[in-house]
This record gives C-alpha cells, structure tokens and sequence, in this order.
C-alpha cells in the first residue's frame, strides 16, 4: 500500500500531508507534525495520553488511524492555548494537577471537551468523566481540584485567586 | 491544608548556627516568605502546554531509528544468531548482538552482572538479544524480526523456591553468587540475630506468626522507556535518556563503552515518571550508544509499553515467614524474620534490597530483639530492583499485620497498641544504631484517629464494613553512596550574573518530584528573591555537579542542604556590599522580598539588584558552590551500612473500606493519611507526593499483580495490570506532620517514599475488621479475598 494524502485542520491551520495508511493520528501529529505535545503512554487505547480532539470529541488518537481524519478538525494540546494559557492548563499547573507531566496534555483534552458538555461537573462526574486517563503521579486529587477550579473559571469568566508562593 | 506540629520535634539548630536568618543567632525579623508556601512545581507550566520535551519528542538531523530484538524464552544457550538478512534490507544502516561488548556493568559495583544484549545464554523472556538502527522504526521494526536466533533450552527456574537448590555450574545465572551458598542461585544472604530472641519469645504473652505472599509489581511510569544516543564529530558520546540517576549511568557508559567519563555527556530528558524504574544504567541506553558508535548518526530508541514492562526493575516478588513477640501490656519485644526475595535475571539494587528487607523493620518501633535470615535469588524472570518504597514496603505488610493479630490476641486497640510502641525522637534504635532525629509519627496517628473517628468506629461497623490502621518509617537519603568516595553525595552551584538571574547547577533528577522547584524555593529564600529570578540546570554532566540522583527519597535532604549552603555563601557577599553601600555591619542583615534590610532600622535597606551590582564590582557574576555529606553513623558490624540515613520519615495511615463478601470486593471508602516530612517546603507538592503514594500503594493493595506463565508475562499491558483509575481511588485526606528535623534544609525530611507502605497493611487490617479474615496474599483481588471468607466459613462450620 503506498501512502496517501490526509487533508485536514490541526488547531486551525490546513495541513495536506502524505500518511502510510497504518499510521496513527498519533504518529502523525507527533512524527510528521512535530506536535509532540501529544503522548504515547501505551499504544492500545488504555492510558489516554493521546487524547486530542476529533471535530470537537475527545478520541484516542493511538486508536484513530490518520487517515480517518479526512476533513476532520483536530484539536490539540497545542492548540489550546490560543494568546493565553487556557484556564484548564493554568490550574492543572497551579493546582499541582501535574507532577511528570506525560498524562497531564491528554487529562487538560479530556477535560476540555467534557466540560463543554458539562460545563458544572460535580466531583463524581468529573471522576466519571477521567476514568479513561491513568495518572501515576497525582493520585488524581489535584487533578479533580484543577478541573473544579477551571470550570468556574470558565464559567464565571472571572479567576480565582491563584495559589501562588 | 491540615498541618499538624509535632510535639516531639527537635529544635532547628542549624537555621540558628548556619546564619540562614542571622549570624547572631537573633530571632528573625522575617518570617519565611517562600518556604512552607504552596507553590506550583516551576516546570508544570511548560508540561500543560505540551512544551516540556520528553527523550521520545526529540528529533535530530541525520536521525536514525531503533528497535531491540528481545529473547522468547527464559532460560535458554544461544546456538546460533544470523543477522545477515537484516542487514541486507533497504534502509538497515547497523545491527548489534552480543558480540558487540562483553563488558558487565550494573548500579552497584558488587553486581556488575548485567550484560548490554545476551552472549551465549538467555537468562529471561524478553532479554535483549540483538538491535537494529534504520532509517524508519517501521523498517527497524521489520528488520529485528529478520534476525533468526535459534535456542536450546534449558532448566528454568521460574519459582524463588528452585533457586536455592544447588545446581551445576552452567545451570548458575551468573558466576558470582553468594559466597554462604555456592554452587546455587542465591544473589545475595543476610543472616543478622541481634538481642535474645529466643528468650523474648518465651516469655511473650503474644506471639503472633504468620507466611505472607507478594506478586510482583511494576513501577507504570506512564511514559516508555526512551532514549537517543549521538557519538558526534567531536567523538563525544551524547546521550538523551530520561534517567533518575545520570551519574550511575554516566559511569556504566564510560565502563562499557571504554571511554573516559569526560568524553560522555549525559543529558536527562524530562522524566515521564520514575518510581525507582528509572534509576538502573540500562541495557538500552548502552545499545542505543552502540549503535551510534556503529553508524556515526544519532540513534532513537523508544520502547513500547511491553519492552517497558519487560525492562522490569518493579518490586520483588516476596515469600516472607514471620513472627512478632509482645509482653501482656503490648510492648514489643521481639521480631523474628525469613524472607525470600526474587530477583529475577540480574543483581540492580538487589544487594541492598536484601538488607531492606529486614534492617528497616526496626521502626518505627523500639525492637528490642531482632532476627533476620533473608535471600534474594536469581531467577528466570523479569529483573527485580528498587521501587519507590525500597525494600520496606512488603516486610512492612507482614510486621503491621502481626501487630494487629497481637493487639486482638491481647484485646486492646490497636492504635493503642502502636502508641506503646513508637521509637522517640532523639533516640538510637539498640542494635543497628539508626539515629532518630525528629518524628511526628505519636502526632500524626492521633491525628488521623481523631479526624477518622477511629474510637468510635474500629470493631464497631457492620459486617463488611472495616477500617483499619498502618504505620511506616522511611530512610530520608541513603547515608553511604554506592560507590565509596570522597566526594559530597550532592553539590550545587550559583551563578548570579548582572541580568539578576540566579542560576542553579545540580545534577539532582527533577522526575516530577518537584526537585528543581524544591532547590529554587530555598536559594530564594534564603538570598531574599522572587521565585521566579531562580532557573534551575539540572539536566547535563558537563554542566551539573554531581549529586546521586533521584533514588532513596535523597534529594530534598541532601541536594536541599548542599543548595542551601551555597546560597548562603551569596548571602555573605550580598551583605557585605550592602554594608558598603549603607555602612551597616554585615551581620545584621535580612533578606525578604527582593530586598535587604537593616534589622536594627528597617527604614535602611538596599534592593536585591543594587547589592548584587555592588558585589559584582571588579568581579563578575557571582558564584558559589554548596555541597551535602551524611555525617559518620551506625555501629559496627557485617552489614551496618544497610538503612542508615541522616533522617527517618514517619508515617500513619487509616483506611476505611466495605468488602463484598459474596464477591470479594473491596471498596476503599476514605483514607486518611498522615506523613511526618520534618518541614512542609512547598505543601502543594507535599501532598501531591503523598497522594500518589497512597495511589501507588492502593495498587499494590488490591489490583496490581505480574502475572507470569511459563516465565512470560502475561499482562504486560495497562489493561491487564491494573492500576487504579478514577473509580477506585477513594478521597485521600492528607495529614501534614511537621517535626522540624534539626539536620533537614529548614526542617525537612523525605515525603516522596514513606507514604506507600502504610496503605497497605491499612487496607489489609481494615479487611480483617469489615470481614473477620486476615489476608496473607497481595494484591489482595477479590478472589483471594473470598477464598479467605469462604475458608473462614468452612472452619466455623466445622
């Protein structure tokens, strides 16, 4: 099988690229992009350090191939922060959401997109909402605080006092 | 954030001798304005943008790619490897056996075992055989599976059991075995007998005895193994590796590769989590290094979450017997231990691990008596080494559980109990001379009885409904470095230039620990600057000081002292140019919020940038340098060595869960966690630390298990070992125990260990209150946990 052309938007701009056909969105964004904000935790759909965003959804990009994205819009990690860190990658900061780091762009992707759904999540819904993502850092506490905190951020519009030194 | 201070705290003496609030010994004028104040860890910024780059986000010109081809079977001769079809595919640029380097190498220098790919022999399923660099993953991918190795198999020794008998010599792993045990596959044997044992047994009123069983388990850092190497034109090796110990590493190289240690950069990546699985020099960093020597062109290697598993270095399997002797009042008098570890194909850290096992059970109790026989064998399966809790973490199952059967033998409480019997603080345990310098532990089990309702609760839910109380100490740094030197176990430099940056250089690994947060948190304090003015480097050897790395919960105490010292050699010269630009003596200077105050007369100061520009005349950049060294500990016999630390964490832990007993399941409902880590730095990260050892220990508790048949793992994926998600972590509430350690930078002990090993024994007792049985087999799945109530029932009805 020889390759074939993807066209597609990533975070907004056009991207026509030549894909293997077996390739992942994941490879993809992160070989042929260079968008490595998106990681690979394992491969087969049951870490979700890959989650980005497909046409607004939140979608393992290590079980999506590349080529299933014609057309789509995608969404990632990158693209989130448009001028100013969006409120969810603030907190997950600020709350201490994120020790190593390799979870935390696929926790803020999940997040997002389930706060757009949900944008009132009580702590169970937000768990419900994680239960997709392992995090082997934070014992998920700081994690729940960043999304809580977030979404009232977004809400209201208006920031909470910062935990800052 | 609950912080409780310990009453049994030692005073800070070195704050008042070392001049970090002033050389007259003066109270302070200004309180602490950054230590003890919740910041966020200085990297995180970069990680939830997606900027942090990780070793497998990394590209370079010229860039080749590389799979490892690993072994099929666990014990096998190698008769024949054929790499020639390999070689000839389009796109194959190198391709390494065994052949390549004979030369041993592991982190200790007594187990110098490990070889970089397998030379006549496999000794585990998954050993790396041969290696491939191409110009894509897909064609190296490709390429590994057209090398044809053929095998002839041989006796396997798949159970710790088979290890100890004795064999003929080509059935012996490796050639160096224990000296007590020729002619077998024991690596290591620590027999020690301190104190009357026997007698203490004899006139105990409680001895309870009990085999206990441990799967092994895995550290799951979310974030493969991966690593890039690069000999480059200046026939400098340059290697990427997200490694928690640069320095072991940087070592191993120079040995395998036969090049002097200047000629070899090691570059630490961000670290995608560690646990101690990222911490041995490894087989991959010296294949990725071989296939750069081979093809002159920078070589990637990244695992998948399989080779990542197989990579191993998780916690040891464990067969452990063991016996505990009370008086009638609940003083413990004796233990009495034999404990089998697996070590799996190589040594690692197993040496110490062996003594573990043992040397630290004698806390966070006063045991007066101590016996301890226990062997780590090689065997056939994926290599054991150090995992966060080191050693401790399953004796400590076993001692916490024998201490809940006493205090039901003897009817009373078993936090009771457990208050009888804490080591004090200022105190040396009788016979390995552990020196206990502060401990909150008395304070933190209070608290957490208090906030659990613990009086009202234990022996009093419903059937299937428990709660349940676990305890723990741990070493805060390793005493004695691995390889015996004279040099600081950590040191750290300054560099203040006119900018007004001050830059810190420490090799001490930031694995999202918070590391380089914690070391820029004392510079600013004790200099008197904004966080942010503080960049920590703590990424290359040739730039870095050498500290040990990121392994025995080392890093806050030992790089925190050596970061502080050298930030108060800055004070000095800053106080002594704003003496010259105000004509106040140097002594009697604060130092808080970019500025330096006169304490005498406040209204006289100068900023921060003006002192520095002072002090900078005809000089330059400001440097300086601070360095940690444990002072002389122990006593003196066989062994001392093992568990001696500066300082010891303390932790007590309840657990309150359900257990279906028609299923098995277990449902943790809240857990209440209390750490005494000397002083708090950065809370925020305190709790972080101590959240994620509860995770980490929930774990291991009730889902996560190495299975194995016929020597492979059979579930060497995140679906199948099962770390807890969302759904089975319970509420966490983390109790902060502050004992103020006299010898800690500004107090500060380990947190980042200590807190897994109560969890466990907590869960373990808290089933025994829901259901009335006593769980001898970890992870405690539902399965075990209703053969157990069955097993009950069966006796009952007999």
């Amino acid at each position: 099988m020889s390759k074939q052309i993807l066209r597609c938007t990533v975070n907004g701009r056009a991207v026509e690229i030549a894909c293997e056909p077996w390739h992942t969105l994941a490879n993809v964004l992160r070989n042929d992009l260079n968008l490595t904000g998106t990681k690979i935790g394992c491969d087969m759909g049951t870490c979700g350090c890959c989650t980005v965003h497909i046409d607004g959804k939140a979608k393992l990009s290590c079980l999506t191939l590349a080529l299933e994205c014609q057309g789509a819009k995608i969404g990632t990690i990158e693209g989130l922060n448009e001028y100013e860190m969006h409120p969810l990658q603030k907190a997950f900061a600020e709350c201490g959401g994120s020790q190593c780091g390799y979870c935390t762009p696929g926790f803020i992707m999940k997040s997002c997109a389930m706060l757009k759904e949900n944008p009132e999540p009580t702590r169970e819904e937000i768990k419900a909402g994680l239960s997709g993502n392992l995090c082997r850092c934070t014992g998920f506490m700081k994690i729940y605080d960043a999304v809580e905190r977030a979404a009232t951020e977004m809400r209201e519009k208006s920031v909470p006092a910062p935990v800052k030194a | 954030m609950p912080i409780v201070q310990g009453s049994g705290s030692t005073r800070n003496e070195h704050q008042k001798n070392k001049g970090v609030w002033s050389d007259s010994g003066a109270p302070a004028v200004v309180a602490n304005s950054i230590i003890g104040k919740p910041a966020p860890l200085k990297d995180s910024f970069k990680k939830v943008t997606g900027e942090a780059v990780y070793a497998d986000d990394m590209k370079f010109p010229g860039m080749l790619f590389s799979r490892i081809l690993r072994a099929t079977k666990p014990h096998a001769k190698i008769k024949r490897i054929d790499t020639t079809k390999a070689e000839a595919m389009e796109g194959v640029r190198a391709v390494v056996t065994g052949r390549e380097s004979d030369m041993r190498f592991g982190v200790l220098p007594v187990s110098q075992d490990e070889l970089s790919m397998a030379i006549d022999k496999v000794i585990y399923n998954g050993e790396p055989v041969a290696a491939v660099a191409a110009d894509s993953e897909d064609i190296a991918e490709r390429a590994i599976w057209a090398i044809e190795v053929e095998y002839e198999p041989l006796q396997e020794f798949l159970k710790p059991q088979d290890s100890l008998k004795e064999v003929a010599p080509e059935l012996q792993l490796h050639d160096k075995v224990e000296k007590k045990h020729p002619n077998t596959n024991v690596h290591k044997a620590v027999d020690q007998e301190f104190g009357d044992v026997e007698g203490a047994f004899k006139q105990a009123a409680s001895t309870p005895s009990a085999s206990f069983k441990f799967d092994g388990i895995s550290h799951g850092f979310t974030e493969p193994h991966a690593v890039i190497a690069h000999w480059d034109a200046e026939e400098r090796v340059q290697l990427y590796t997200p490694q928690q110990v640069p320095h072991y590493t940087h070592r191993a190289l120079a040995k395998v590769l036969d090049l002097p240690m200047h000629q070899i950069q090691v570059i630490r990546t961000t670290v995608g989590g560690g646990f101690g699985g990222k911490s041995d020099p490894f087989q991959h960093e010296m294949i990725a290094c071989m296939l750069a020597r081979k093809t002159r062109r920078p070589v990637k290697l990244t695992m998948d979450r399989e080779e990542t598993f197989l990579t191993g270095r998780g916690r040891h399997p464990t067969e452990a017997k063991m016996a505990m002797a009370f008086d009638k009042d609940g003083k413990l008098l004796a233990l009495d231990s034999d404990v089998i570890i697996d070590g799996g194909a190589y040594g690692s850290f197993g040496v110490v691990s062996a003594y573990y096992n043992g040397v630290l059970s004698n806390g966070p109790y006063w045991l007066p008596a101590f016996r301890y026989h226990g062997k780590r064998v090689y065997s056939n399966r994926i290599p054991s080494g150090a995992m966060r809790g080191h050693g401790s973490v399953n004796p400590r199952y076993c001692t916490e559980t024998l201490v809940d059967m006493a205090a039901v033998e003897l009817g009373m409480d078993p936090c009771e109990l457990r208050l009888r019997n804490f080591l004090p603080p200022n105190s040396i345990t009788p016979h390995h001379k552990f020196r206990i310098t502060s401990t909150g532990i008395r304070e933190g089990l209070e608290e957490a009885m208090r906030r659990s309702d613990w009086k009202k609760k234990w022996g009093k839910l419903p059937f299937g409904h428990g709660i349940g109380v676990g305890c723990a100490w741990y070493i805060s740094g390793s005493a004695l470095p691995i390889h015996w030197n004279k040099l600081p176990q950590s040191t750290v430099h300054i560099k203040i230039d006119m900018d007004g940056g001050v830059t810190c250089h420490s090799l001490a690994a930031d694995i999202g620990q918070g590391s380089d947060t914690m070391i820029a948190q004392i510079v600013a304090e004790v200099i008197g600057c904004r966080l942010d003015r503080v960049h920590v480097k703590s990424t290359t050897t040739d730039t870095a000081p050498i500290d040990l790395g990121s392994y025995s919960s080392r890093v806050t105490f030992m790089a925190g002292n050596a970061a502080r010292e050298a930030a108060e050699v800055v004070r000095k010269d800053l106080a002594a140019a704003a003496s010259k630009l105000t004509g106040q003596p140097a002594q009697y200077f604060d130092f808080a919020g970019e500025e330096i105050i006169c304490r005498s007369k406040p209204s006289i100061r100068v900023s921060f940038m003006e002192a520095l520009h002072e002090a900078q005349a005809d000089r330059g950049a400001l440097i300086a340098s601070g360095s940690y060294q444990s002072p002389p500990l122990g006593g003196e016999f066989k062994g001392s060595n093992a568990g001696l630390s500066p300082s010891y964490s303390f932790s007590a832990f309840i657990c309150e869960l359900k257990v279906d007993p028609d299923t098995g399941f277990v449902q943790p409902l809240k857990i209440w966690a209390a750490h005494d880590c000397g002083k708090a730095l950065n809370p925020l990260s305190v709790e972080g630390q101590i959240e994620g050892s509860v995770h980490m220990g929930l774990g291991q508790a009730l889902t996560e298990q190495m299975r194995y048949r016929n020597g492979q793992m059979l579930n060497a994926n995140f679906l199948d070992y099962k770390i807890p998600t969302p759904f089975d972590t319970p509420d966490i509430e983390v109790i902060i125990v502050e004992s103020h350690d006299p010898e800690g930078p500004f107090g500060a002990k380990e947190c980042g260990e200590g807190a897994l090993a109560p969890i466990i024994p907590a869960v373990g007792n808290a089933i025994y209150d829901a259901v009335g049985v006593r769980m001898l087999e970890v992870p405690m799945t539902p399965d075990r946990v209703l053969r157990a109530i069955e097993a009950k029932a069966r006796e009952r009805a007999k």
